[in-house]
């Protein structure tokens, strides 16, 4: 079956200006996203993993267009959304959705249940008012929760049941696209799989494309097909799950991975622990961003930025941004800690 | 036990967080001594003030404007209760038809201004940047003036009659709701929930009316109780000064400057409507303070 692509985004780039002075001129940018380009297929879900800054929320937010893209093409089924206006991009809402990490602050709490359910569909003018309700009974069966809750407020549920009804509202317009922002970040272990578990079997029940945003490595080791790695706003490495985890190419990727607790005491593992800390999106680092923190910079690094590509030893669809893929896997450059 | 047990609809009170926290407010507020007197105060002076000029018009030969020059500034005695002022009229009578005019401009004036003062307030915090500079800098500076020289100002200009003075405290309190209608929405806009309705395509009327103004109602109140207040000592100075009601009309100001000049022969002509100004502003004060109190979310358990 041929793949469809079903969002693409191209040099997405997402600035927040510094005010400061007397007159709240711009004095800077913090550079969130720097110029990103992906592709999501349909029925695919991609992931973003990365440490916290690295813009993975960033990136969800300016697809959705929740905040202005400084730059770049967001195209959805080939409309650009970032180049509608405010008005059109409202229809195309319906299409995307999002849910969000704090299951606490993303429900209005004045709100019941079925008013959140039926005001989604009311904005989006999905069924006849008088079978929203019923409707809104459904959504709430197919995650989870029983019809007769949907008179409750939101403080009556546990964050668990609060992140179904985010769920719920994201499904009641019928997207095709939800964007997951960190979506099981703030639930228990035990909560987590079940709501992972959930988001499976609807993207089965309802054929969900979902960009899923994540530091958790092991939850995106088991939800992703794809996954994209970010660093201080740039992606640094593109794979499938299977040679993202089985054959990383970046150096960051490899840090990252080694990150990962195996749960084996007897099993040594070598832990990759990198130098200092993130630097700043404000003033990044030249050439490659993570030359201040590789073991195997060079001072071509500090240099040239590199682009995203595949190796010949890497599958296709694989990309990394790395100048030394070759020379790192050949053993020809050794890391200096 | 089996499935159905589990899964039947349990029927426990509906709770509504709305009508609760109603609740919950009115246990704390009650329990505030304090607040509870002034409370009691404002409910007296607002029946005194719809009823009480019906009563005496209905049962008694007093009235506000009936002068009596024999009778001139005479001090409280059984006849008079409060005694008599420089026209010989009763001043009980007088201040009480005059509390209807001392709450017109208390609670017009600070309607009018709330009304602006959230619009202001909201539109500034909801969408910032370069509308959020102008509407704060433009409150700024009028908040830059000291409140009474400023309604002074806008009464000058305007002419001075009851309905200019209900004008110019109604502006002169725009700033205090705008700030604090800005802070509270600004805090608002950034939750998450306010994001979900955007991400579904909702339109900022409804995101304002819907999300953000009924979860800073709170703070409106508040500012409000605390705000007749002084729109009532504000509006009732402009009176003292002249610049409000005009005589013979029986504004609490208007008296109290009346009975200025026979402050050593008379001192009751003037101690009667400055108590009752007193009075009325320390009520609301108190009551406005309790209100205060017992919305904040800091104060819950006590």
């Amino acid at each position: 079956m041929e793949k469809q692509e079903l969002l693409k985004v191209e040099g997405l780039k997402q600035y927040f200006p510094i005010k400061g002075g007397f007159l709240g001129r711009t004095v800077n940018h913090v550079k969130a996203v720097d110029d990103i380009s992906f592709t999501i297929y349909e029925g695919e879900t991609v992931s973003i993993v990365g440490e916290s800054g690295c813009g993975k929320s960033t990136t969800g937010r300016a697809i959705l267009r929740l905040e202005e893209p400084t730059e770049g093409k967001v195209e959805f089924r080939g409309v650009d959304l970032a180049g509608l206006s405010k008005r059109d991009m409202r229809k195309y809402r319906k299409d995307l959705q999002i849910i969000f990490q704090d299951p606490y602050a993303s429900i209005n709490p004045r709100q019941t249940v079925a008013s959140v359910l039926t005001e989604a569909m009311d904005i989006q003018k999905v069924l006849p008012a008088n079978e929203r309700r019923g409707r809104a009974e459904e959504l709430l069966e197919t995650v989870g929760l029983l019809p007769y809750q949907a008179d409750r407020f939101p403080h009556e549920f546990s964050g668990g049941q609060r992140q179904r009804i985010g769920i719920a509202r994201a499904l009641s317009v019928n997207p095709q696209l939800i964007i997951c922002d960190e979506a099981v970040s703030a639930l228990d272990v035990s909560i987590q799989a079940q709501v992972l578990n959930l988001l499976e079997e609807l993207q089965d029940e309802f054929k969900l494309t979902y960009l899923f945003i994540s530091h958790d490595l092991g939850v995106v080791r088991h939800i992703s097909d794809r996954i994209i790695v970010m660093y201080l706003g740039k992606i640094v490495e593109i794979a499938d799950k299977y040679s993202l985890f089985e054959n990383p190419k970046h150096p960051y990727t490899k840090a990252l991975l080694s990150a990962i607790p195996i749960p084996d005491p007897d099993k040594k593992k070598e832990r990759i622990v990198l130098r200092g800390d993130v630097p700043s999106p404000i003033d990044p680092p030249s050439g490659c961003r993570f030359h201040t923190r590789c073991p195997y910079a060079t001072e071509k690094c500090q240099v040239d930025v590199p682009e995203l590509r595949t190796a010949s030893s890497m599958k296709e669809g694989h990309e990394a941004a790395c100048h030394y893929i070759e020379e790192i896997e050949s053993g020809e450059k050794q890391p200096n800690y | 036990m089996s499935e159905e047990t589990v899964n039947s609809p349990v029927t426990a009170k509906k709770i509504n967080p709305r009508i609760e926290s109603y609740k919950q407010f009115w246990r704390r507020l009650l329990k505030n001594k304090a607040a509870v007197i002034g409370g009691l105060l404002i409910v007296f002076v607002v029946l005194m003030a719809f009823i009480g000029p019906w009563i005496i018009t209905t049962f008694t030969d007093y009235r506000p404007n009936q002068t009596d020059l024999t009778n001139k500034l005479q001090g409280p005695s059984a006849s008079n209760w409060f005694g008599t002022d420089s026209f010989g009229r009763d001043i009980f009578t007088r201040l009480i038809f005059g509390a209807k005019l001392t709450l017109y401009v208390g609670f017009l004036s600070v309607f009018i201004g709330g009304i602006v003062g959230v619009v202001f307030g909201i539109i500034s915090g909801y969408y910032g940047g370069r509308v959020d500079a102008v509407i704060m800098r433009l409150m700024d500076v009028l908040l830059a003036f000291p409140g009474i020289l400023l309604a002074l100002a806008i009464v000058a200009v305007l002419g001075g009659s009851l309905t200019n003075v209900i004008i110019a405290v109604g502006i002169f309190s725009v700033p205090a709701f705008a700030r604090v209608v800005r802070g509270s929405t600004l805090s608002v806009r950034k939750l998450e929930y306010v994001d979900a309705v955007r991400a579904l395509g909702a339109s900022d009327f409804r995101i304002i009316f819907k999300h953000i103004l009924p979860n800073i109602m709170s703070p409106i109140i508040v500012q409000a109780s605390l705000r007749i207040a002084t729109a009532i000592l504000t509006g009732a100075g402009l009176s003292f000064l002249g610049l409000g009601a005009q005589p013979p009309a029986p504004e609490w100001g208007a008296m109290l400057n009346e009975g200025r000049q026979y402050m050593f022969e008379a001192g009751h002509v003037a101690l009667f409507p400055g108590l009752m100004i007193v009075l009325v502003v320390l009520a609301f004060n108190i009551f406005g303070d309790g209100v205060r109190d017992a919305l904040d979310p800091k104060m819950k358990n006590r």
